[in-house]
């Protein structure tokens, strides 16, 4: 497993980066925790004649609580987003999905940053940062810098609203502290890609929900926060009877894909089964 | 080594048989730092690199090398039309019958490709980075030809595998016990059911594997010598060495084959491949030492791939449960060619689906197609885990069709130890086994009755987790093999194995053998045997294998062979140098030889204290000072076994499984295996292969399966398609023994190597079955994902389970007799997209 040759550039800082973007334009492949741009390149499904490796730009790491908000570098792996108290305080969702990623190699590798922007629509992280509400902030070139709302940052499959010689460099958390959360992933051995993943996180109020945000994995091209859901939840008991009906048309309106581990309308209906689980969960019941 | 004992007191030594000692290899082969093929560098070593076929079927019209051999680095682009004359074949060694269809296997195609992966073009670079890039330069022209890619349609033979052959079908194998005289008439046995009895017809599909070994393939040749040097990840170097005598023209005293340390193969390295042929070719061509190893992606493509049949099966009892016929009808796909042993490996059911049941009547057919796809050989188990699915599915349809439990019809079925040896409807004499102590061991350390009962409470409640539990009672045969029988069966080589040990002057012993571990341990199971017969200590013993210049004889490691094989040449060999030495003790103790005993190492005249220690015979015998007159000055011996029979392993295994039948997601809940492999010499390596041997056939019942779309494009080609369990994915088994010692070796060793992968497949089927019956499932095809249970549970019909019912109806000609959407083949295997 040999890559095509390619030159490798590890600037220091971000603006390094976005000038060495602007340089290599489409000729360039930006290298995160390589997780998944490593095979792609080894299998020489792709061959940059350029990576940018940001790992050596200690700006793109680490958390930082502003107020109400968590910030989190892009470049932090998941790991550490693993082994941060803020994260499992603050937004305890992102906890419990990336607790899910593969395996302890990868999760140290892997970063959330370079997850978010690979989009793959099988991905754990992309449903739970919907969930919370994230926003993503983007370098772009001269010392630029855009915030981008999560219903706006996943475009399609493998592609967001980070642009040509732009870079995430941030991902904004609102805080959802002494909300419950739950990630219900389905895979059929633990380290593969989501089948359907469901992220949900609830603030209970007196046995009832007063709030909750869920979002899917896998359940189209892109991650999807079910709104119409989580409307559906508030003011409802945490029961089974309530949470079953209140998410009985989570998959409504979803285009999930076909393959070896299961065809849409399996997927539709595991999305159905999970989100309640999923919410009972989360709401502690 | 870690563990070390204190060898002081040699007058009452510890038994090293039966210790649980650590393998005195792993430190090296699991930190990597040993003589793993890739790890070899010759100098000037050139690097390979395979232009392989994207499709399934082609004539290769022509290939443009130019601009690869322009490339930087490149040496040479060779086709198979460059080497055509030199190249060699995969040679089938096995033609199970006289008419057997074989297709020519040329390591590089030359004008046709017959599956995806062939190989059609060698690069040739100083660096593999640069082989690697140059073939993406190499521009092949194929025509497409129609592939055949489904089992069933390919029997049909209305698209070719290969045209010029005029038939997919390459050879029909019957056993039929009334014609044998080993028993009576399955037809009218399945008649008589109709009328009177009951009859079971079931139809399983086992799905093609992938043996997903460690260790890539790999092979280094270097031809610069008067001896060529191949080494070669591989099960088989004598085997590899014979071949390439006898197919490329290279006197076989030309040609040294070394296995160095080698990282699994489950079977899958249990061939000579295309790729050693190429890098032989070629590194013959240009002179120079060559090396190829191959991708993990390459891996699941080209190396041969495992299982892959049709079992429709017939089963007729009385209505009091004793089983009176059965007859099996299996469509093996062998793939685009005829492997080594390809066609003998679904032929081995042939003395298995009958199992550990006195069936008096019994017909096997066996009929070996050809298809567009990789090709299909031994992988752990080889023919025996697809005859105990097959059976033990049925044996538990059985029960359910009685509503009776599935253990009690099986013991009312099967052999009784006082039976042994009992000769079988299939003729193999089963030499020693108990079958009632391992299912009650089994069943005690299971909990049976208690997981029955809870299972009880669960359909009562209509839990949504419903539990479910599978039985798996099964045999198996060891120990390839009496050469008269494998000549029988026109196999193409003898089933003996050779040892030799030479005692160093220094004391040390060093224990040859003809075996070739890859990940076994047999060089620590080897020891504990070598130290107990001459009575020196475990640290004082090396074994050597896997090179044809230090061990020139030997037949190789597959099928369950090695310990019942060839550790009893080992033993023979020892106890040759024990009477070598007893000659030269009488001599230097001034005793008669029949006043000598040979205890812990030590030859003492009886009566007295006087005594000589074989060490210091070794050292004796070196210096050759002083020894009887005439006497040649050697202690060292030989030894080559060929046993009389097989040897025959059974156990019980209990599986409990848990159905989310809101999902159809599956969880083993328990699993028990109580194992009768005769003498265990080392508990703990016994233990491994029992635990990996139950995870490769777990994953066969439930995560692993080779899919390929419409076009004949491998889609499991990489890992994460192709889902290979972790130690992430199972549960902690109970494992135990029980031990009948066999009776075809002096060890009463019996070979645990496939046990697990054999037993298991089929107990955590018939749990999943087991679980959902009552929802009106009775087949899951594997493997079992949850969206199959799931789909099968959609689809099943409730179904009483009071009183007799008539027998299960005839197949259906149209479809197998899964329950629809019970994963049937439209959404799963062959002809789909996805």
């Amino acid at each position: 497993m040999i890559p095509a040759q390619f030159d490798y550039i590890a600037p220091s800082s971000v603006e390094e980066a976005i000038r060495a973007l602007a340089e290599h334009g489409d000729d360039a492949k930006v290298l995160a925790g390589g997780q998944s741009l490593l095979p792609i390149l080894r299998m020489r499904l792709n061959a940059p004649g350029v990576v940018i490796d940001l790992g050596r730009i200690g700006e793109l790491q680490g958390i930082t609580e502003e107020g109400d908000t968590l910030v989190i570098g892009a470049m932090t792996t998941y790991a550490a987003v693993l082994a941060s108290e803020a994260v499992g305080t603050h937004a305890a969702l992102l906890s419990k999905a990336i607790q899910t990623v593969a395996d302890p190699q990868i999760r140290h590798r892997g970063t959330i940053g370079g997850a978010l922007v690979h989009a793959d629509p099988a991905g754990d992280v992309g449903a739970p940062a919907l969930a919370l509400g994230a926003e993503f902030v983007i370098a772009g070139p001269g010392g630029s810098s855009r915030t981008v709302a999560g219903d706006d940052f996943f475009e399609d499959l493998f592609t967001t609203a980070v642009g040509e010689g732009e870079l995430l460099t941030h991902i904004r958390v609102p805080k959802h502290t002494g909300w419950g959360a739950h990630y219900e992933k389905f895979v059929r051995v633990s380290h593969q890609w989501s089948i359907v993943g469901i992220a949900a996180t609830v603030r209970s109020e007196g046995g009832s929900i007063a709030e909750a945000r869920v979002g899917l994995t896998n359940m189209g091209s892109t991650p999807l926060r079910a709104k119409a859901v989580e409307e559906a939840l508030v003011g409802k008991p945490a029961t089974d009877e309530a949470v079953r009906a209140a998410v009985a048309s989570v998959a409504e309106g979803t285009n999930p894909p076909s393959d070896l581990n299961g065809d849409s309308d399996y997927r539709k209906h595991l999305a159905t089964v999970l989100t309640r689980r999923a919410v009972l969960a989360a709401a502690g019941a | 080594m870690t563990i070390t004992d204190d060898r002081t007191d040699t007058t009452a030594p510890e038994l090293e048989i039966g210790k649980a000692r650590r393998r005195k290899e792993d430190q090296r082969l699991i930190t990597g730092r040993t003589r793993w093929t890739d790890n070899i560098q010759l100098p000037g070593m050139l690097h390979l690199a395979m232009v392989r076929s994207p499709f399934a079927h082609a004539t290769i019209t022509a290939i443009n090398t130019a601009e690869a051999k322009a490339a930087p680095g490149v040496i040479d682009v060779v086709t198979g039309e460059d080497i055509k004359d030199v190249q060699g074949v995969n040679a089938n060694a096995w033609p199970i019958t006289a008419d057997q269809v074989t297709p020519t296997h040329l390591p590089v195609a030359v004008e046709r490709v017959a599956c995806a992966g062939e190989i059609v073009a060698v690069v040739v670079a100083r660096s593999a980075a640069a082989a690697r890039d140059a073939a993406e330069l190499v521009d092949v022209d194929y025509d497409e030809l129609p592939a055949v890619l489904d089992l069933k349609e390919a029997a049909a033979d209305t698209v070719l595998a290969h045209p010029d052959l005029g038939t997919n079908k390459s050879a029909f194998w019957k056993l039929d016990s009334a014609e044998a005289g080993t028993g009576g008439d399955v037809d009218a046995a399945i008649a008589k059911a109709r009328e009177d009895g009951v009859v079971i017809e079931r139809e399983f599909r086992q799905q093609r594997l992938i043996p997903a070994f460690m260790e890539p393939r790999s092979v280094v040749v270097d031809p610069t010598g008067e001896q060529m040097v191949v080494w070669s990840a591989t099960q088989i170097p004598h085997i590899l060495r014979f071949l390439i005598a006898a197919t490329m023209g290279i006197p076989e005293s030309k040609v040294r084959v070394i296995a160095p340390d080698v990282g699994g193969g489950f079977g899958g390295k249990l061939q000579t491949t295309p790729e050693e042929f190429a890098t032989i070719a070629v590194a013959r061509r240009l002179g120079k030492p060559c090396k190829y190893t191959e991708t993990r992606s390459e891996s699941l493509l080209s190396g041969h791939h495992g299982r892959d049949q049709w079992q429709k099966l017939t089963l007729s009892a009385e209505k009091d449960g004793t089983v009176t016929g059965l007859k099996v009808e299996l469509l093996a796909d062998m793939g685009a060619y005829i492997a080594i042993v390809g066609g003998g490996v679904p032929v081995l059911g042939a003395w298995m689906f009958n199992s550990i049941y006195k069936f008096p009547a019994y017909q096997f057919n066996c009929q070996t197609v050809l298809t567009n796809k990789t090709w299909v050989d031994a992988y752990r188990g080889a023919g025996r885990p697809e005859a105990t699915f097959g059976i033990e599915r049925m044996m538990d349809e059985l029960a359910a069709e009685l509503g009776r439990d599935p253990l009690e019809v099986r013991e009312q079925n099967w052999i009784r130890h006082e039976e042994f040896p009992f000769t079988t409807v299939a003729g193999m004499t089963y030499d020693s086994g108990n079958y009632e102590a391992a299912t009650a061991k089994a069943k005690e350390l299971f909990g049976y009755d208690e997981l029955r009962a809870e299972q009880k409470r669960r359909r009562e409640s209509n839990d949504p987790v419903q539990l479910g539990i599978g039985v798996s009672t099964f045999t198996e045969m060891c120990g390839l093999a009496p050469s008269r029988i494998l000549g029988q069966l026109n196999y193409g080589a003898g089933g003996w194995e050779h040892a030799s040990i030479r005692m160093l002057a220094t004391g040390k012993v060093e224990v040859v053998t003809g075996v070739s571990p890859h990940g076994q341990g047999h060089e620590t199971a080897w020891s504990q045997i070598v130290a107990d017969r001459l009575g020196v200590p475990f640290e004082d013993v090396e074994v050597l294998h896997g090179d044809t210049q230090t061990s020139p004889r030997g037949l190789d490691t597959y099928g369950s062979r090695s310990l019942v094989v060839g550790a009893e040449a080992v033993v023979r060999a020892a106890d040759r140098v024990i009477d070598k030495a007893k000659v030269f003790a009488a001599h230097l103790l001034e005793a008669s030889e029949d006043d000598l005993e040979f205890k812990a190492g030590r030859f003492g005249v009886k009566g007295t204290d006087k005594g000589i220690g074989i060490a210091e015979i070794a050292l004796a015998t070196f210096a050759a000072h002083n020894l009887p007159d005439g006497a040649e000055p050697s202690i060292d011996a030989d030894a080559t076994f060929d046993p009389d029979n097989f040897s025959f392993p059974h156990g019980t295994h209990l599986c409990a499984m848990e159905v989310d039948t809101e999902t159809g997601a599956t969880t083993m809940r328990k699993y028990v295996c109580v194992d009768d492999i005769g003498t265990i010499i080392n508990p703990l390596i016994v233990e491994g292969q029992v635990h990996g041997g139950l995870v490769q056939g777990i994953a066969q019942a439930l995560w692993e399966g080779a899919e390929y779309d419409e076009q004949g494009t491998l889609v499991t080609g990489s890992f994460v398609d192709y889902t290979l369990p972790t130690a992430a994915d199972t549960i902690s088994f109970v494992t135990d023994h029980t031990t009948s010692p066999s009776t075809t070796n002096t060890l009463g060793t019996k070979g645990v190597g496939e046990a697990g992968t054999i037993a298991s497949t089929p107990a955590v089927v018939n749990a999943i079955v087991d679980a959902v019956r009552p929802l009106g499932v009775d087949d899951i095809v594997m493997p079992c994902t949850p969206e199959r249970v799931w789909k099968a549970i959609q689809a099943g019909h409730p179904v009483s389970h009071e009183g007799e019912r008539d027998a299960a109806p005839h197949f259906d000609e149209a479809t197998p007799n899964q329950d629809p959407g019970a994963g049937s083949p439209s959404t799963t295997t062959e002809g789909s997209d996805q």
